[in-house]
């Protein structure tokens, strides 16, 4: 039998503990937002491995392309006094 | 293993510098052990590759429900049956991480389940082989999902993102899948009854060489690993993983009391490796097309399973697209 119309595809993010954020699991596919929280319940959570679950429809989501991977993230490289080992500090001042 | 049969486009695999300039920065990508995401380049062999392997993968998990699926009822005791129940469950769960992993590639997973319903795509060999009796249950958790740990772990490390993480997943769910079916043997043939053993010798007996066709046809046969293995999406050849099978699970029957059917079967001093007879390819190759002994029951069942569903996932889609609709016209409303 050919496919009459498939349900969308949902992204799954779990907040495993308290004080943690939502994190990317997978994908299922759902007919709403209702039931993929149910899916992600069966599929997801089988071992105690959420607290939370969020599901958004995976065609809501507007990523970065990998071509700009450049632009974006280089000019980051060559900032290194914005990581505390940059400054380096004499014994007598302790832990800063 | 659960992708048997890939053919690929027979090409030979092309060196560095005979490359595509894109095709060999994404070699060189692979070489260094980075990970391909879904909209990274990718030569159309690559992403074709994957997704005949990762849907086999998938087809083979949803599949391989059913011969186990027949025992639920049938379980000796409600702690075994919880035990298959969840097993079960793990396995439709597994082949949906995997359908989601090869969705990213550009095909749906409708588009699959038709491929697999149509006979265009394949499941692994071993779930056309019948589950006759309970000890059955128990061979088929150490055998069979002993094998596809040993072909997953590795597979962690393969070069495509959503698959290595599919398969991370998978393998942390899986170990209890084999060791549940160790337990039922050690009951059976350990502690069991002199019939209770027998039926456990049995289950060996009918489960060894279709255990060892899930690695898939013998190296010097199978002319297209290179390209995989360049690629990463395969990790070990077939008959090294097939030879470490052999040597973890001797001594495992050993212990059980239960002996291998391979009059061949030796320790080599030489190579500390066990010596072993091949299963018969020729019924390997008979029943991946088509021809072993439950495959037309396997295939239907999935039919049926597919179509007697149809209205319900049909009823759902309808019924979340009226709600959607209602909301969208109170909301105007209220903001009218």
């Amino acid at each position: 039998m050919t496919t009459t119309k498939e349900w969308p595809l949902w992204e799954v993010f779990i907040r495993g503990q308290h004080g943690m954020s939502h994190r990317h699991v997978g994908s299922l596919h759902a007919p709403d937002a209702e039931r993929a929280i149910k899916n992600a319940r069966d599929v997801y959570t089988r071992r105690n491995e959420g607290t939370s679950i969020w599901v958004v429809e995976a065609a809501a989501i507007s990523a970065s392309s990998p071509s700009d991977k450049g632009p974006l993230y280089e000019p980051a490289s060559d900032k290194v006094y914005r990581h505390p080992t940059f400054y380096d500090l004499p014994d007598e001042a302790g832990n800063m | 293993m659960y992708a048997q049969s890939i053919k690929s486009t027979g090409k030979s695999v092309q060196s560095l510098e005979e490359m595509s300039p894109e095709d060999r920065a994404f070699q060189e990508r692979i070489n260094r052990g980075e990970k391909i995401e879904p909209k990274d380049y990718m030569p159309e062999g690559y992403r074709k590759n994957l997704v005949r392997q990762i849907g086999q993968h998938a087809h083979s998990e949803i599949v391989g429900q059913l011969p186990e699926g027949n025992w639920i009822t049938r379980a000796p005791t409600l702690e075994r049956k919880a035990n298959l129940l969840a097993k079960v469950q793990d396995e439709a769960g597994h082949g949906l991480y995997l359908y989601c992993a090869a969705e990213t590639l550009g095909i749906s997973r409708d588009e699959m389940f038709e491929m697999l319903h149509n006979g265009q795509m394949k499941y692994s060999s071993i779930f056309n082989y019948p589950t006759l009796t309970w000890a059955d249950m128990g061979a088929v958790g150490w055998l069979v999902d002993g094998a596809a740990i040993m072909n997953q772990v590795p597979l962690q490390g393969t070069s495509y993102g959503p698959y290595a993480r599919s398969m991370v997943r998978i393998c942390k769910e899986e170990s209890f899948h084999q060791r549940q079916g160790f337990h039922i043997m050690i009951a059976m043939a350990k502690n069991g009854t002199t019939d209770q053993h027998r039926m456990a010798q049995d289950a060996l007996n009918r489960f060894w060489y279709p255990s060892l066709m899930m690695f898939g046809p013998s190296d010097k046969d199978s002319v297209h690993s290179a390209q995989s293995m360049a690629w990463k999406i395969k990790m070990n050849s077939n008959d090294e993983l097939r030879q470490k099978f052999v040597d973890e699970t001797v001594p495992q029957a050993e212990y059980l009391g239960l002996n291998i059917p391979d009059e061949h079967l030796k320790w080599n001093e030489e190579t500390q490796h066990y010596d072993f007879s091949q299963p018969d390819w020729n019924e390997f190759n008979d029943v991946l097309a088509g021809n072993g002994p439950c495959n037309t029951e396997r295939l239907t069942a999935r039919q049926k399973a597919w179509n007697d569903g149809a209205w319900v996932r049909e009823a759902m889609m309808a019924h979340a697209n009226k709600k959607a609709a209602k909301k969208k016209a109170t909301t105007q409303v209220a903001a009218g």
